[in-house]
């Protein structure tokens, strides 16, 4: 019995906020950064925007490319970091808003940027596990960095979401693979605004050792290699990091720059690899087979293995397209619109 | 005084060691010191660690190392002067053996400084300025340095590219030491290109954050059934000057380098000129111009041309950080100045593989504290 994909679909705000503005700000060196990190510009949400409007939009795309009735969707799962509220599930307002309510489980995840692939996982398997005939795993963020902070130059807004079921596969999961250890790199506390991190121990002890062992197990149990993928995608949690990942395992640049997204969206947090994945199945054909693998601070890596079926064809242009979104109509914006925008600025008695 | 050697040298590989505990890494670099040496005990341990409490939260070291290595009860001793700490704990792991106290002694160094963030890391060095005279009024020790180059770069016409050229060395140095943390070579370009952190130093200039040790065993001479040859501690001296930039006569000249060297020189009874290759402090790029001036290898003002006319590179006249120095090796704070004398020491015995100064018979070690508070300058020969 298959199962896998039945329909995706993504959202990108429109508002752009570029590199250069926020580093004039703090007196940083633009072009150094700029080179440093591997970023141009970034995702904003608007100030109506949120975890949960971005998820319903992604979701609405994914029900059209499923061609499914939503009621039949048996279980939905919110990712994010950045739910509206810390406590009210952000998934009871998605599954009414597109129609899903009431006979569906629900259930909001947190594990920092791995949150999405995780939902994901979860909706799949409980289609295999017959429970249900479909399910919706989603992945949104507007991730928050604090001001003059190396995340303000990253942390961006973007959702992403997938339907899983049994028949009419856009996407056929072939294997998974989860590896996870307890490593401090990324965190906020409760009633905390802004997270905090450990500098380079974000890097080398945290995303590289759990992103490549978990790609590495990925195709081991598989038996495959890189060769055997027409496409990659890893967490981007900015320019650098995923395409370094890639070279290491023995991508190249032909299976990698489709997903890679966050040069000009920036880090989407829950939303980033299942995004990336979302703007290679735009573009997939009938037998592509794609690697995934995110990451979540804390910290782990889920890795999943798609082959693409030749229902894809059918799928692709019944919505928006990520890039599309991403390199269609854009609104840039000064610092000032952007502190208003994200919070930054507070007054009064709030 | 007794005549004094070093007889073992150990290190591991520095870098940013995030699956290492701090006792873990100076326990293996004080093993292999001890195994090299062929010894089974030794009568006295001293540390070098600049700050303990703000980079691990743990001080006490003398008998915690001592503890770590199944040497207790001997005395165990932990040596501060900043980031001249390891040349002051081998200087006073010298004057213990020489004066007849103890006859075989580990002198060692230990940093483990990223286990707290770059805010936090930049805090601690600046404990090593004037706390109330420079620190509170904002500067850093990148700004001390940076006013050092600006009055250098104004008074003698030193150049933007002099310095990176410095840094261009040394990365080229430590591709040839497996045991340093940066194993890259960069280019003049990359330097004054690379961000900017104190104008005119950008962090190509700057040495690194970096966890690290390294331990040496030193002894009485004449030293009977040594496994390894032993090189001679020809020369100690250490000197002082003012804690605070601004009160110093000339910004642009290390004093404390000029005195010690001096006396080392009369100690060793040798001129620069009798050198073989130095270790010098290159914590910036700007230092390492004006040690080599201090140290009288280039007239005063001078500094600048020695690594852009190739002087000061490995097959040069006196090549200066074969070892790769701060800059690319790495920079533990306390574990430097030891580090430093097992470049001079492996040098010495012939043993430095593929960056080997040809025929070498003296060399000079120096480390300096601050923006040059403090400085220790030892000299070693071949006994």
């Amino acid at each position: 019995m298959s199962i896998g994909i039945v329909g995706y679909g993504s959202y990108v705000p429109r508002h752009r906020i570029r590199l250069e503005e926020i580093a004039k700000v703090w007196g940083a060196d633009a072009p150094a950064y700029k080179r440093g990190l591997g970023l141009r510009e970034k995702s904003v949400p608007a100030p109506d925007q949120d975890t949960i409007t971005m998820s319903v939009e992604a979701a609405r795309r994914a029900i059209v490319r499923a061609g499914i009735d939503p009621v039949r969707i048996g279980a939905i799962y919110v990712g994010s970091e950045s739910h509206p509220y810390a406590v009210k599930p952000s998934g009871t307002v998605v599954a009414e808003a597109i129609g899903a309510t009431p006979e569906i489980h629900c259930a909001d995840l947190e594990f920092a940027c791995k949150a999405g692939s995780e939902g994901m996982y979860i909706a799949m398997a409980l289609v295999k596990a017959g429970e249900m005939d479909y399910a919706l795993g989603i992945g949104a963020d507007t991730s928050q960095g604090a001001p003059g902070d190396a995340l303000e130059y990253s942390a961006s807004a973007g959702a992403a979401a997938f339907i899983f079921g049994r028949e009419r596969l856009v996407a056929e999961c072939e294997h998974t693979y989860a590896y996870m250890t307890d490593t401090p790199d990324f965190w906020r506390r409760e009633y905390q605004f802004y997270p905090r991190h450990a500098g380079r121990f974000t890097g080398e002890p945290a995303y590289f050792k759990h992103v490549l062992a978990c790609a590495r197990g990925l195709m081991e149990r598989s038996g495959t290699t890189p060769s055997d993928f027409r496409w990659c995608v890893f967490h981007q949690p900015n320019g650098k990091f995923p395409q370094r990942a890639a070279s290491e395992l023995g991508f190249t640049k032909d299976q990698h720059d489709q997903g890679l997204l966050s040069p000009t969206l920036g880090n989407t947090y829950s939303g980033s690899s299942p995004m990336g994945l979302s703007a290679v199945l735009d573009v997939a054909a009938s037998g592509d087979r794609i690697l995934m693998v995110s990451y979540g601070s804390g910290s782990g890596s889920d890795g999943f293995i798609w082959r693409v079926t030749d229902r894809i064809t059918e799928v692709q242009h019944l919505a928006v397209q990520t890039r599309e979104q991403l390199e269609g109509r854009r609104v840039y914006i000064d610092y000032g619109t952007y502190s208003k925008f994200r919070g930054k600025i507070r007054m009064g008695a709030e | 005084m007794r005549d004094v050697a070093v007889i073992g040298v150990g290190m591991n590989r520095w870098g940013e060691l995030w699956e290492k505990s701090h006792r873990r890494i100076w326990t293996e670099a004080a093993l292999e010191a001890i195994a090299d040496a062929g010894v089974d005990h030794v009568d006295a341990l001293y540390v070098g660690c600049m700050s303990g409490g703000l980079f691990m939260g743990q001080e006490h070291l003398g008998a915690l190392l001592a503890d770590q290595l199944g040497m207790g009860p001997i005395p165990g001793t932990r040596v501060e002067s900043a980031c001249a700490s390891g040349g002051l704990a081998f200087r006073q792991a010298y004057l213990a053996v020489a004066s007849g106290e103890h006859d075989i002694v580990l002198a060692s160094g230990l940093e483990k400084m990223t286990d707290v963030d770059g805010g936090a890391a930049t805090y601690a060095l600046s404990t090593a300025a004037d706390q109330e005279y420079e620190c509170y009024h904002g500067i850093t020790f990148p700004g001390l340095y940076a006013m050092m180059a600006r009055v250098h770069m104004h008074r003698y016409g030193t150049t933007r590219e002099q310095l990176a050229r410095v840094a261009v060395k040394n990365h080229a140095n430590g591709l040839l030491n497996p045991l340093a943390q940066f194993q890259s070579r960069i280019t003049v370009e990359d330097v004054v290109r690379s961000v900017l952190v104190a104008d005119p130093l950008r962090v190509l200039d700057c040495s690194p954050i970096t966890d690290g040790a390294a331990a040496v065993i030193l002894a009485a001479l004449p030293q009977k059934g040594s496994k390894r040859e032993p090189v001679k501690v020809a020369a100690s001296a250490a000197a002082t000057d003012t804690i605070a930039l601004h009160d110093r006569e000339d910004i642009a000249w290390l004093r404390s380098t000029d005195v010690a060297a001096a006396k080392a020189y009369a100690q060793a009874g040798i001129t620069p000129e009798d050198l073989s290759f130095c270790e010098v402090h290159d914590c910036f790029t700007i230092a390492e111009v004006m040690v080599i001036e201090a140290l009288g290898l280039t007239g005063r003002g001078k500094g600048g041309e020695a690594a852009a006319s190739g002087m000061t590179a490995l097959g040069g006249r006196v090549p200066v950080n074969p070892s790769g120095g701060l800059k690319s090796k790495g920079h533990p704070v306390g574990a430097t100045g030891i580090a430093q004398v097992r470049e001079a020491v492996l040098q010495l015995r012939g043993e430095s593989e593929g960056r080997q100064v040809e025929g070498a018979r003296w060399g000079l070690t120096q480390n300096m504290g601050g923006t040059g508070a403090s400085s220790v300058v030892h000299i070693f020969t071949r006994a």
